[in-house]
């Protein structure tokens, strides 16, 4: 079978700012395989935990077919916080669920380690998986559910509740491991999926939006607790969501899927800041998409012209080439207002002001038309100049602000 | 002070009706299982008292009862009297027939577990809107009256009967296999009667099932039988126990099947007490021998339930 094996969908992975610190500061994170201070070490081959090849999963027959994966390609490290990120339906549990083996890809290969699984039962691989409904079993204690893997893995009762007693502290539920998992709460069960699927040491623990059916205050406990086992236990995690947020926050690596497509691999600040398709631009974070037409362009960087005459210099991803008419991507908070429309790149009539608290969003409405275009200005004691509806305003930009994506 | 007794004054009058509403709602409830109470009472609770009594009565001689305190029903369950010199001799007729039925019985259970649970799991498997199908495809037998249900089993196993015309027409046989009034009719009767009863709370209890479990399970390396006995069996603990309930103790008394199929010559504990009641005019012999099974199923029942609650407990 010839499996392609270049990926198709990878991006290409440009070195990041080494200045930010990752996306984690104040966290003393050991160098990791793949991920040095935020600089994205090119792949090596020997270090991939998981590497998928060409993998196509369709499900139905005859003209009901769904292709739910289409020839999806991806490489994902050792030790690395991996995130699977898309809106629902765009392929990303089944791609789990294919490395977990409950389902088997119609084409393609799974390598774990150098080694194909994607024949293999899901009891055969040494691979865990959280569950979204976290799916502990109702007729067994905490204990007994943590206990349950070691036990099918036939390991000495000694070992397995030596084991247990570990993961009960590991994930602060000591004090209720007699419990039935019916009587305890859902943050509970969350802790209690997460260390029932990391007590047999699984090489890769997959996490199918473990998340979503928390409340948001224990959503974002629960986020930092998952950062802190997966750096506390160094297994490779991957980690599906349609959360941008949750996404961003926790990820080393982050694949951003479409319609059974990866559209784009890379850090949270690769995919925010240099996002190589509109629709990566439109899912991942507020963007503000611009019509112009490109004049002149050499080694990544083209000038577009606005209908107001006025150019920009705007980055374009690798591998594509832009040209005529095309739509330029520039995020809220990399545009600024002036008062003055003259010293703007761009002008327009300020037609709504949201107040946010930590920052204030400006709707203007521009006056080559289209839809209106948002600044958020982060809110300081000593906000100098306010603004008013209806007010004349100009818009700059920050440099590498804008950038030219396919549509 | 005056807000105080102002808003008192509502509150009270809003507890006292509250107070009201819940007694009102009690008195409804009670009304509510009147009727099935009503039921219970006049034909469960009654004739179970009036047999109670007769099987410590004396037999008329043609049937019915002489209002006369007497043990014997119970004695005779067990020993003889000897007609000339009254000692009273063991004899274990009836105990055998007791254990042959409770042998049938047990034996019916086991086949009907052994063959209603993947059935009922196969069933619980398919896509819901074909369920209801395969539930209707069970029932059907019982759109038909149980006893012609057994007669067509006679005929299908008799001498002449379908199976033995067909093995001599292929010439499998040369003489018929005699398989009417044996042991193997009875207990392929009860099979056939009992089955559905077995197969119904089974399939509600795996329908009920969260199949996710089973997919954690062998994320977590439990191999097909692993995840059979550590998860699928555990959580339909209470199908299992329902759908033995409703096969062995129907099967333990079970009278039209055994009396048809074994054409009276292998007794259940049923045909037995008919008998008493019939041919044999000794009502206090059946009211006892009736007790003595009812007995004898509390008794298993206790210890069944004890013993499977208990293997849940421990997971």
């Amino acid at each position: 079978m010839g499996i392609a094996l270049k990926s198709r969908v990878a991006a290409p992975q440009l070195p990041s700012r080494p200045a930010y610190g990752d996306n984690q500061p104040g966290t003393h994170l050991p160098p990791r395989a793949g991920s040095l201070n935020g600089v994205i070490v090119p792949e090596q081959p020997g270090k991939n935990a998981i590497e998928v090849r060409g993998v196509r999963k369709v499900f139905g027959t005859g003209e009901n077919q769904v292709a739910a994966l289409d020839t999806v390609s991806v490489s994902i490290r050792e030790n690395e916080f991996f995130t699977l990120l898309g809106p629902s339906g765009c392929g990303k549990t089944t791609l789990l669920r294919l490395i977990a083996g409950f389902d088997f890809p119609t084409a393609g290969e799974i390598l774990l380690h150098g080694q194909d699984i994607a024949p293999l039962p899901p009891y055969k691989r040494p691979v865990n998986t959280v569950f979204q409904s976290y799916a502990l079993f109702p007729h067994m204690t905490v204990a007994q559910n943590i206990g349950f893997g070691l036990e099918m893995l036939g390991k000495p009762k000694g070992e397995i509740e030596a084991r247990v007693a570990q993961m009960l502290k590991l994930v602060k539920m000591e004090a209720l491991k007699g419990r039935r998992t019916s009587q305890i709460s859902g943050g509970q069960q969350q802790r209690v999926a997460l260390a029932r699927a990391l007590a047999p040491q699984p090489k890769v623990l997959l996490l199918d939006e473990p998340l979503s059916a928390l409340d948001y205050k224990l959503r974002k406990e629960m986020q930092i607790e998952l950062k802190r086992l997966q750096h506390e236990t160094g297994i490779t995690f991957i980690f599906v969501t349609h959360d941008q947020e949750e996404a961003l926050t926790m990820s080393d690596r982050i694949a951003v899927m479409s319609a059974g497509k990866i559209l784009q691999v890379g850090s949270p600040r690769d995919i925010y800041d240099r996002p190589a398709e509109r629709f990566v631009a439109d899912f991942i974070g507020e963007t503000n998409f611009l019509p112009g037409t490109v004049v002149s362009k050499q080694a990544g960087v083209a000038t577009v012209k606005f209908a107001s005459n006025a150019t920009i210099s705007a980055g374009y991803p690798e591998g594509f080439d832009p040209s005529g008419e095309v739509t330029l991507v520039v995020r809220p908070e990399h545009a600024d207002l002036v008062p003055d429309p003259a010293k703007g790149t761009i002008t327009g009539t300020l037609s709504n002001i949201v107040y946010f608290g930590t920052d204030t969003h400006y709707h203007v409405k521009l006056d080559g038309g289209g839809e209106n275009f948002i600044v958020r200005h982060q809110n300081s004691r000593s906000s100098a100049v306010t603004y008013e509806t209806g007010a004349k305003v100009g818009i700059q930009f920050e440099e590498d602000a804008a950038r030219v994506l396919k549509d | 002070m005056t807000t105080a007794a102002l808003s008192s004054a509502p509150l009270s009058k809003a507890a006292l009706f509250e107070a009201q509403a819940v007694k009102n709602s009690a008195r409804r409830n009670r009304l509510l299982s009147l009727p099935a109470l009503t039921i219970i009472g006049v034909f469960g609770v009654l004739p179970l008292i009036i047999i109670c009594v007769y099987s410590f009565l004396a037999a008329a001689p043609y049937g019915g009862v002489q209002w006369q305190f007497s043990t014997d029903a119970y004695l005779n369950f067990v020993f003889q009297r000897d007609i000339f010199d009254d000692t009273l001799q063991f004899t274990p007729d009836f105990l055998i027939i007791y254990l042959r039925s409770f042998l049938f019985a047990v034996v019916t259970t086991v086949i009907c577990l052994l063959l209603g649970f993947p059935t009922a799991y196969f069933m619980a498997t398919r896509p819901p809107a074909q369920r209801n199908w395969w539930v209707l495809l069970i029932t059907i037998p019982f759109w038909s009256n149980l006893l012609v249900r057994t007669l067509a089993i006679m005929f299908i196993i008799r001498d002449e009967g379908l199976i033995n015309n067909a093995l001599i027409g292929l010439g499998v046989i040369d003489k018929p296999i005699t398989m009417l009034y044996t042991n193997f009719a009875i207990q392929l009767g009860l099979l056939y009667a009992f089955l559905p009863f077995m197969v119904l709370p089974l399939y509600s209890s795996l329908e009920k099932l969260d199949f996710r479990l089973i997919e954690a399970a062998y994320d977590l390396y439990a191999t097909r039988r692993q995840v059979l006995w550590r998860v699928i069996i555990p959580l339909s603990k209470p199908g299992i126990i329902a759908g033995c309930l409703l096969v062995f103790i129907p099967a333990l008394g079970a009278y039209v099947t055994p009396l048809i199929l074994g054409g009276g010559i292998h007794l259940m504990i049923g045909d037995l007490i008919a008998q008493q009641f019939g041919s044999g005019r000794n009502w206090p012999l059946g009211c006892a021998q009736a007790l003595i099974l009812m007995a004898a199923v509390l008794v298993a029942l206790y210890f069944y339930v004890r013993n499977t609650s208990g293997k849940v407990q421990h997971g």
